[in-house]
Parts: C-alpha cells; sequence; structure tokens
C-alpha cells in the first residue's frame, strides 16, 4: 500500500529526512517511531504530498506521490497530530461537510454519519458543539473523520499524544477494529507500549535515519537482553560499578537509576536481597528499551 | 464510479465556498447587520448631516455622490475583513485548512475558495447599499443594476490583497499596518467622501494607482450617471489587482503551509 524508496528533506540546510526507504504491505499495521525532530511527521507527510522532499519515490495506493497525491489522498485517511476539527460546525457537520471535500454527496454522507458516529461513541451528540467535547471525544471525532470517504489505507500522527489512559484504551480499541477490517494503518507515536500493542511492524528512526525494523517482538529479542532490573537508592552508583556487571549483560546508569539489562536477571536479584538500601524492580525487556538502547537518553527538544 | 460533476470541471475550490456559506447560514442576521446596516447607517449620516453644509457636486446632491462611494466603500471593507480576520482565523488558529488540505484539496483550492468567498460578502454588501440607494429614491432604473459585476470586482481585487496579508501573517496583529498603511489613506485619496479633484496633483497621480479609485469612478458612472474617463481602463486596474493578488497569496500559502 506504502513503498518509500531513498526519502530526502532538507530544511534551510538540516537534512531532517537522510535516506529513509521503508514498506507497508495491505492490511498491515505499521509505526513509526522516534524521538522528537527524528523526522517522523515529515516522511508521513511527504508521504501524503503535504510537504515535497528533495530526493525519493514514494508510491501510495498504488499512485505516485506527489505526482498523483491528490488522488492518493483521495483513497487515504489522516488522522493528524494536532486536532483541527472544524469548530464552527456541530459534530455531525464537520463529517458532512469533510465527506464533501472528498467530492461525496451531502446526501450520501448523511447516511454514512450514524455509523461514523457509533465508531467514534458519539452517538448522542450528533448535533453538539466541539467546544462541549473532551479531549479524547475530539480525537474520536478526528478518527471518524479520517474514515468518511471509507479509505483503505490511514495516516495516525501521534493519535493518542495528550489523552488519558481511559481515553488511549478507547482509541487503541478502535485501531485494533480497523486493523481488523484489513485496513493498512502507519502511524507515528513515541508511546512504546503503543506500537508494542498495535503495530505489526514497527520502524525505528533516529536523526533523520530509520535505524531499525521489525516487528515488536523480534526486534526486542534481537535487540536486548530479554530482563531488566531497574535500581535505585542509597549506593546505586557504587552497586553499580563494582557489583552489577558481574551479574548483568549491561549496565547503564541514568540519574538516580542504574538499569539492568540481563539474559537471566536471578542471580542479580540474589545478589540484591543484602543491599537493604537499594531497592529493585524487575521486569521484562520492551520495546522501550529497545528504544533507549538504540536512540540513547539524551532529551530531544 | 464516476466523478462528480464539480471535481470533474476542476471546481473543488467550490467546496470551499460551501463551507464558509454553511457557517455564514447559521450566523446570517448578525452578519448582515454589520455588513449591511453599517454602512447605511454611514451613508443616511454623512450624506444628510454633512450633506446639508455642502454644495452639489456635478449638479447632485453630495448624499447622492456620497453613496456611489460607500457602495465601493462597503465592497472593500467586507472583502477585507474576511481576507483578513475570518480567514486567518481558518489559516492559523482553527487550522481548518490544515484539515481541508489533508483530503483531495491542494493549497489553490484553498485559496481561490476562499478569495471568492470574500468577494461574494463584498457583492451581498454593495447589494445592501444598492438597494438602500433606491430607496432613498438616489438610483433610478434598472442602469444601477450593472454595477453588480463591478461591486463584484472590486471584492476579487480586495479579498486578492486582503489573502497576500493573511499569507504572509503570524498575528492578527500584523493587519493593522494594512489598515493603516494602505485601508485608511485608500479611503481618503480614492475619492469615496469627495472628489479627487480636490486634492493637490500629486496626490491625485497616487490615487490613480489605487484600486478603489477604479471602482468609484465605475460605480459612480453607472448608478448615477456620471461621465467615466476610462471605464475600461478601471475594470482592467481592479481585474490586474484581482489576479495578481490571487496568484501572489496561491504561492505564499503553498509556501507556508506545503513546506
Amino acid at each position: 500500500m506504502l513503498q518509500v524508496r531513498d526519502l530526502h528533506k532538507s530544511y534551510s540546510g538540516t537534512e531532517v529526512v537522510r535516506g529513509v526507504s521503508f514498506g507497508v504491505a495491505a492490511g498491515e499495521c505499521y509505526g513509526l517511531l522516534g524521538p522528537n525532530g527524528a523526522g517522523k511527521t515529515t516522511t508521513l507527510r511527504c508521504c501524503l504530498g503535504l510537504t515535497a522532499s528533495d530526493a525519493g519515490t514514494i508510491t501510495l495506493a498504488g499512485l505516485p506521490v506527489p505526482a498523483a497525491a491528490r488522488a492518493a489522498r483521495a483513497r487515504t485517511g489522516v488522522c493528524p497530530q494536532f486536532d483541527n476539527l472544524d469548530p464552527d460546525f456541530t459534530v455531525a457537520e464537520n463529517l458532512v461537510v469533510y465527506g464533501r471535500y472528498f467530492g461525496i454527496a451531502r446526501r450520501v454522507m448523511l447516511e454514512r454519519v450514524p455509523r461514523l458516529l457509533e465508531f467514534a461513541g458519539l452517538e448522542d451528540k450528533a448535533a453538539s458543539r466541539l467546544d462541549t467535547l473532551s479531549g479524547g471525544m475530539k480525537r474520536r471525532l478526528t478518527l471518524a473523520r479520517a474514515l468518511v470517504n471509507d479509505p483503505q489505507i490511514i495516516f495516525l500522527d501521534e493519535p493518542t499524544t495528550g489523552l488519558d489512559p481511559q481515553a488511549r484504551h478507547l482509541i487503541w480499541d478502535r485501531l485494533k477494529g480497523l486493523a481488523a477490517s484489513g485496513r493498512t494503518l502507519i502511524l507515528t507515536t513515541h508511546f512504546m507500549d503503543e506500537a508494542e500493542r498495535l503495530c505489526d511492524r514497527v520502524g525505528i528512526m533516529d536523526r533523520g535515519s530509520l535505524i531499525a525494523e521489525s516487528a515488536p517482538r523480534a526486534l526486542i529479542g534481537a535487540q536486548i537482553e530479554p530482563h531488566v532490573v531497574e535500581i535505585f537508592g542509597d549506593g546505586v552508583r557504587e552497586f553499580a560499578r563494582d557489583a552489577a556487571p558481574r551479574y548483568a549483560q549491561r549496565v547503564e546508569v541514568t540519574g538516580e537509576t542504574a538499569f539492568c539489562y540481563c539474559r537471566d536477571a536471578a542471580p542479580l536479584l540474589e545478589a540484591l536481597q543484602g543491599q537493604t538500601a537499594l531497592r529493585a524492580l524487575s521486569r521484562a525487556a520492551n520495546l522501550e528499551d529497545v528504544f533507549i538502547k538504540l536512540t540513547g537518553r539524551d532529551i530531544r527538544d | 464510479m464516476t466523478e462528480p460533476l464539480i471535481e470533474r470541471l476542476g471546481l473543488r475550490f467550490l467546496h470551499v465556498v460551501g463551507r464558509n456559506f454553511l457557517v455564514w447560514r447559521k450566523l446570517m442576521f448578525a452578519s448582515m447587520i454589520g455588513n449591511m446596516a453599517d454602512p447605511i447607517i454611514y451613508l443616511v449620516g454623512l450624506g444628510v448631516g454633512l450633506g446639508a453644509f455642502m454644495p452639489t457636486i456635478g449638479g447632485m446632491r453630495y448624499i447622492n455622490f456620497l453613496a456611489g462611494g460607500m457602495l465601493c466603500f462597503s465592497a472593500m471593507n467586507s472583502a477585507t475583513f474576511e481576507a483578513l480576520y475570518s480567514a486567518f482565523s481558518r489559516l492559523k488558529v482553527q487550522r481548518t485548512w490544515e484539515g481541508i488540505m489533508h483530503a483531495p484539496m491542494t493549497a489553490a483550492d484553498v485559496v481561490l475558495g476562499e478569495w471568492i468567498w470574500a468577494a461574494l460578502k463584498a457583492t451581498l454588501s454593495g447589494t445592501a447599499m444598492l438597494v438602500a440607494m433606491y430607496l432613498l429614491g438616489i438610483a433610478h432604473g434598472w442602469r444601477p443594476l450593472l454595477v453588480m459585476p463591478v461591486v463584484l470586482l472590486i471584492g476579487l481585487a480586495f479579498s486578492g490583497l486582503g489573502l497576500i496579508m493573511t499569507s504572509m501573517a503570524r498575528s492578527y496583529e500584523f493587519f493593522i499596518f494594512y489598515f493603516t498603511l494602505l485601508i485608511t489613506p485608500m479611503m481618503f485619496l480614492s475619492g469615496v467622501f469627495y472628489p479627487r479633484a480636490a486634492l493637490p496633483h500629486a496626490i491625485q497621480v497616487i490615487g490613480a494607482f489605487l484600486p478603489l479609485t477604479h471602482g468609484a469612478d465605475l460605480a459612480r458612472g453607472i448608478t448615477l450617471g456620471m461621465p467615466m474617463a476610462h471605464p475600461w481602463l478601471d475594470v482592467l486596474v481592479l481585474a490586474a489587482y484581482a489576479t495578481c493578488g490571487v496568484s501572489l497569496s496561491v504561492r505564499l500559502v503553498e509556501r507556508r503551509l506545503l513546506k
């Protein structure tokens, strides 16, 4: 459904996308992960023909972008990072008017609206003004709006950023439903749990390049030890320097916490029994650990 | 599936006009009072009050002379406000344009739609003035109706100029420059309130380059039967402002949003 080959994009001399290539098959859910400024949103915008790339080829829904971007967008749904719902209209009007931009007749849209509202869980909000909706409701409406043209491929730019846990779970549930109905989803996120839950495959972007790409489980298996013990408390630095390396394959200290990556956590946990000043949290390795390993712990602004 | 007619004819910008119309319809009455009643109050107030102290101009009462100018002035104001403040809200504050461009719509569709919409609002204001002119006995017969295309053209000229400003603006404050440096002086240099002949020659020359001057000359010629020196030049100047304005706006909006 989407083929990106050797995409490059610079802004005033700074290359923000440096030769990115990836493909997304029909029915797949693909996650583009990366710290802020990694080039995720720029890559998505190029795919939609909303940003002109400097080099590279893109094929979306069988059409070349940007040459046939308009026709490609007609077959695509977009759920943007920032809400751009139309505050001058009610909930239902937002859907009807948006359908008009796709050339869908008002009459046809009026037939589709009840199903879209049901999908968004906004059946009793059809005539509500937008400023009466919560953040979660707005995001669900944005998602429903991305479906007005019944697209087979949907782009979601950070679909749950800024939502509370209940609202996030509801969005995930809807996205899983869309994936189950055979639609292709392409999402960016910096929530690793979100990517692990939803995506068949993820690509990790950093500083404009795709640095790893695989199924989330496979990526965790290939990149990182299966167990993580997080240790904190008085004397953690000394313990991490002197004792931990004997039990863990890798030890990383950041701030007041030591992250110990182990093939087997038992010996380390046993050694910690005698350390009353230290507290430990033992857990399975997850995508976030891979992400941090690959992209570092530095803050990106 | 065959494409709908609007799409087939490449008239997608009509969806933007339609969107704005639907919003306008909700607040129609408040909007009409602002757009229509205001200039009419000015016309009657200045025309009757100030007119009592005025000699006739070219053999006509002051209120008649003023009405021809106010017709253009109200069209200019309507188009300008819509293309600046309302369009900027949709561009920046509400991100409406961005949303539209996620659909199979382009920056050119959006700008064309906004351009025409602002000109239609100008036409509505102009129509209200024309109705007032008939009611006040200033306009007679069918000939003044021919001014409608001119009003639309004035609307397109000022809507094009306004959209240039909007596409460059970072905040609403930016528009103060446009009003202070262009719109307000234009009001006094274009012969809306008094004949341009009253002004020093050098200033008249500046006025000759302003779109409102050409609009006012055309409007007075058509509605009041005043002699027109070069009507086709007037049309050409307005059309040039309109087309240059809209094409430059499209480029600027593309540069702003499609980066």
